[in-house]
């Protein structure tokens, strides 16, 4: 029983010392996609700034709008920009903070092609829309003349679960498929006309693994970790481009020039030799002034912190980091958060 | 309706054939139940015991990519849902639960106890949904007290009926005993009739809070979840149920290792409070 | 053993400091009883007042969605949040297919168990078996779902849905291709989770069946299982009929472990490879995705109905068992 009790003091004691040290609990919620890099983040960042603690939950993009405009968080994070109607919706303007890229990589199940399987955007397009539904298409064919396509039936897979991965995708294939857009259009989740579900990007990877001739979509990390092949895509210039760290910075290269000032654009099918045409930003949403002064300064060091220190964490886990000239766009409009109260 | 003659139509050896192989069916059944009890059970601990040490029961998680890091955080998370819960489950519980057996005649005690009923099989992840739209969307923030309140209400009808059954169990004389001495009724109640079965309600109550213990669906719209140390109650807070759930759904090799730990002490917190509640209070609960 | 201790302990030093008060208390006070039963009363009125709650703001919550599609929510079956539409039926389908298959799997095999422990086994046997039986009661979902997802799943798709697929495949409900996840393993962790239930309110009425009936049968020169026919299971019928309805109940509302295993997808299959989606996990699933309001109302108005089956199917459960065996179901 005494022993109990000892434990239980210093239990409470190790408590109230760790409970005096963080002095500032900033919450966010959002995207699952770039979740292992800010969760990587934020706990390095504990070192950084030890008063200074961020809990980042990733509930998906779609709920990482919402628990951001409902302020049941302190930040939010996205991988679709917020619509107009979004913004719409807010009480207090949205900042835009792009915190570094994705790409989703088109990948798939077929035992005689290992690697280099060359798609084009209309190809793509025809596979999920179901007007494709066979391997050996002459369409295909004539792309990959080395390939060994065999009679099989193509088994589209896709998300089940709103995603952000999906939004880019779908984005991507709105813009190069006019009858794609008109008959599915884009977003976080939509009504797909053929296929299979699987729950996030690990239940569509796990799918494609297991099912041969198939083909799906998700993130690169998860190709890459799953040892899935995926596809070369033709993009804006003609080239055929695999993704990589550097394709897809690039495609960010390419769209700089037309980047809008809040950053919410989309990448996908962007100009440039080098560019993956499938690839997107992810944001952290803030509000321009938050109500508590002081969960803003500390946000403002950390979002800084992120573009500088936070970007060379970015490579390991497969994700690209912001070209050198938007870092710069970037920090200036970090700045203009307000971190003072206003009245 | 079968009846003897039809039955006795049959041949003695057919009905005896039929009678073993009954029998042994009903085993199989038991058998059966028990299988995947004894796999998950299994490999809860074959997988999770490798992964516990020192620094998972102390250490906050490790990010992607870095081995080591634990799960103190979800699990002092879950000790303090537990403890928010239990003044509310316990408080509303045992007051209607006396209420139930002291007081409780006509039809307003029939409506109470037919709600505890409908409120015990109330699904729990409506319960999250309810406390969602009740306290998170008005406080503007997930925290420790809206999970706290959400597994709180799934207690209340666990202890309440438990109390109730508990309480009519003791003899009316004890009670006419009390008043006969010229004892107020709610000090008979609190003092004999009470005492005199706190033991059962405090297994009813060990039970109740076994039950929430491993709960996550109330908690996914409510506690959310946390990283970190987390000791203000308006502030989302790390559970190991829901820390179990992302990192089971997780691509990560580490993060499923240390899921399968996490439902290790889960299992263990779960039965031992279960068992706790079953055997060191058992002398004391007459039921049968 | 400590725990009565901290019990002692806890309340020695208020019984004295009550029974210095204790007397002049009573004088001062003498309406003390009237207060102390209206109170107990207020906090158990709030039992049936959290109930009404739970239906008020899940019914306004889901308002917009009724007054959006009506009727047509529970009878369409396109679910799209782009456009804005949203119908229930594939859920509802999951939902009422993965319970019913899972109790039709489960009500013999707890019926059996039970009869197993209170007619044929010894003593010795039978309390460690129960014991075990009620110990898979205890097991929270999300282990169960965990277990799902890396034992059951991978085994059901490499084992047991090629084996089925192959033998009978005929049949549409073993059709297409296995992938684990899906129907069939939620199915069948529903089955084991809701098994204890029913086995052990099953008991319970058995239990309350006099012995002298059973005697009866056998010393007319009955078989064990002719006893058990006829005493047992024939009075017992309604009883297990009101435990089978109560599992039902719960397999209906199960979240976690369903939400893990099912493979989240809204679309009415007839084959039980094919991923589903119940009302629990799609709220579980889209809950906290979902941005535009309707789609939030949506959501609120499939808990609503979850919450107006739930009620009913237990209702009916209750009232049989409560009337029938008089048994006490506190679970």
């Amino acid at each position: 029983m005494k022993n109990f009790i000892c434990s239980l003091i210093v239990v409470a004691g190790t408590i109230l010392t760790v409970a005096t040290q963080a002095s500032v609990m900033l919450n966010g919620a959002g995207a699952t996609c770039p979740y292992p890099l800010y969760d990587k983040w934020f706990s390095d960042y504990r070192k950084v700034d030890p008063e200074t603690q961020i809990n980042y939950q990733s509930i998906g993009s779609g709920g990482g709008i919402r628990q951001f405009l409902e302020k049941t968080v302190d930040f939010g994070a996205t991988d679709a920009p917020m619509t107009k109607d979004q913004m719409d919706k807010a009480t207090s303007p949205v900042v835009h903070i792009p915190t570094v890229l994705g790409a989703v990589v088109v990948t798939y199940n077929l035992a005689d092609v290992k690697k280099g399987l060359k798609l084009t955007p209309e190809l793509i397009a025809d596979i999920f829309l179901g007007k494709l539904t066979k391997w050996n298409d002459p369409k295909i064919k004539t792309l990959n003349p080395s390939a060994k396509l065999a009679d099989e039936s193509i088994i589209v897979v896709h998300r089940s679960d709103g995603s952000g991965t999906s939004a880019i995708f779908t984005d991507y294939l709105s813009k190069v498929s006019s009858e794609w857009q008109q008959k599915v259009g884009s977003g976080t989740s939509v009504n797909w006309p053929i296929g299979l579900g699987g729950k996030g990007n690990e239940g569509v990877s796990g799918q494609v693994k297991q099912k041969k001739g198939s083909i799906g979509y998700v993130e690169l990390i998860y190709a890459e970790k799953n040892d899935l092949p995926y596809a070369a895509v033709k993009n804006e210039s003609g080239s055929f481009v695999l993704p990589s760290l550097k394709s897809v910075t690039a495609a960010a290269q390419g769209s700089l020039a037309s980047m809008p000032a809040d950053f919410r654009t989309s990448i996908t099918n962007a100009q440039g030799k080098e560019s993956y045409p499938i690839s997107g930003f992810t944001y952290l949403l803030v509000y321009q002034s938050m109500p508590n002064a002081e969960k803003a300064a500390k946000l403002v060091k950390f979002l800084k912190w992120a573009m500088r220190d936070g970007q060379k964490a970015a490579p390991s886990l497969s994700y690209s980091p912001l070209p050198e000239e938007l870092v710069k766009k970037v920090e200036a409009k970090i700045d203009s958060i307000e971190t003072k109260k206003v009245n | 309706m079968i009846t003897f003659s039809e039955i006795a139509a049959q041949g003695y050896t057919k009905r005896k054939f039929k009678n073993r192989l009954m029998c042994l069916l009903f085993f199989v059944a038991a058998l059966v139940a028990l299988t995947p009890l004894f796999s998950i059970m299994g490999y809860v601990f074959i997988k999770g015991v490798g992964s516990i040490n020192w620094s998972f029961l102390t250490q906050l998680p490790a990010p992607v990519g870095e081995s080591g890091g634990g799960m103190a955080n979800a699990l002092v998370g879950t000790c303090v849902l537990i403890v928010l819960a239990s003044i509310i489950g316990m408080t509303s519980g045992l007051a209607t639960g006396i209420y139930l057996s002291e007081y409780g005649r006509g039809k307003l005690a029939t409506i109470i106890r037919f709600s505890a009923d409908m409120l015990s099989s109330v699904p729990s992840i409506v319960i999250g949904l309810f406390v969602y739209i009740l306290i998170v969307r008005p406080m503007q923030s997930f925290s420790a007290l809206a999970g706290g309140v959400a597994l709180g209400v799934i207690m209340i009808p666990t202890i309440a009926r438990s109390a109730e059954e508990l309480l009519k169990l003791v003899p009316a004389s004890v009670r006419e005993a009390g008043l006969a001495l010229g004892l107020p009724r709610w000090k008979v109640t609190i003092w004999i009739v009470l005492k005199g079965s706190l033991s059962g309600i405090i297994t009813g109550v060990m039970l109740a809070i076994a039950r929430v213990a491993g709960e996550t669906a109330p908690l996914l719209f409510t506690a959310l979840g946390n990283r970190f140390w987390s000791w203000n109650l308006t502030q989302p807070i790390g559970s190991l149920p829901v820390q179990i759930f992302t990192y089971s759904i997780s691509p990560f090799e580490e993060w499923h290792r240390q899921a399968w730990a996490g439902a290790l002490v889960l299992v263990l917190l779960v039965f031992s409070i279960n068992l706790g509640a079953r055997f060191v209070f058992r002398p004391q609960i007459s039921r049968d | 053993m400590a725990l009565d201790m901290v019990a002692q302990r806890c309340i020695l030093p208020f019984r004295r400091l009550l029974k210095r008060k204790g007397d002049p208390f009573q004088m001062c006070w003498p309406r003390i009883d009237p207060l102390f039963s209206f109170t107990l009363k207020v906090i158990a009125l709030g039992v049936f007042a959290f109930l009404a709650l739970i239906a008020f703001f899940l019914f306004y919550s889901a308002w917009p969605a009724i007054l959006r599609f009506g009727w047509e929510f529970l009878r369409t079956s396109t679910w799209d949040p782009v456009k804005e539409i949203f119908g229930a039926l594939p859920v509802i389908y999951g939902t009422v297919i993965s319970s019913l298959f899972a109790v039709a799997i489960a009500a013999p095999l707890s019926v059996g168990i039970a009869l197993f422990l209170n007619e044929l086994s010894p003593r010795k046997i039978a309390t460690p078996i129960g014991f075990l039986v009620e110990m898979l009661a205890a097991i929270p979902s999300v282990v169960y779902g965990l277990w799902g997802i890396f034992v059951l799943a991978p085994w059901l798709g490499d084992v047991v849905q090629p084996f089925l697929g192959k033998w009978l495949g005929a049949l549409p409900l073993f059709q297409g291709p296995p992938y684990g996840v899906g129907m069939l393993a939620a199915i069948i962790i529903l089955a084991i989770m809701i098994t204890p239930t029913i086995s052990s309110i099953s008991k319970e009425v058995f239990q309350a069946i006099p012995r002298s009936d059973r005697e009866a049968a056998l010393a007319l020169g009955a078989t064990r299982w002719e006893m058990m026919k006829l005493s047992v299971l024939g009075r017992a019928r309604a009883g297990i009929f009101g435990a089978v309805i109560l599992g039902l109940g719960r397999a209906l509302g199960e979240t976690m472990a369903v939400t893990m295993v099912i493979g989240n997808r809204s679309e009415i299959s007839a084959s039980l490879f094919a991923p589903g989606q119940t009302m629990a996990s799609v709220i579980a699933n889209e809950y906290a995705e979902a941005t535009s309001d309707l789609h939030v109302a949506a959501l609120a108005e499939i808990g609503l109905v979850l919450f107006g089956v739930t009620f009913l199917i237990n209702a009916i459960a209750r009232l049989i068992i409560w009337k029938v065996a008089q048994v006490k179901v506190t679970r």
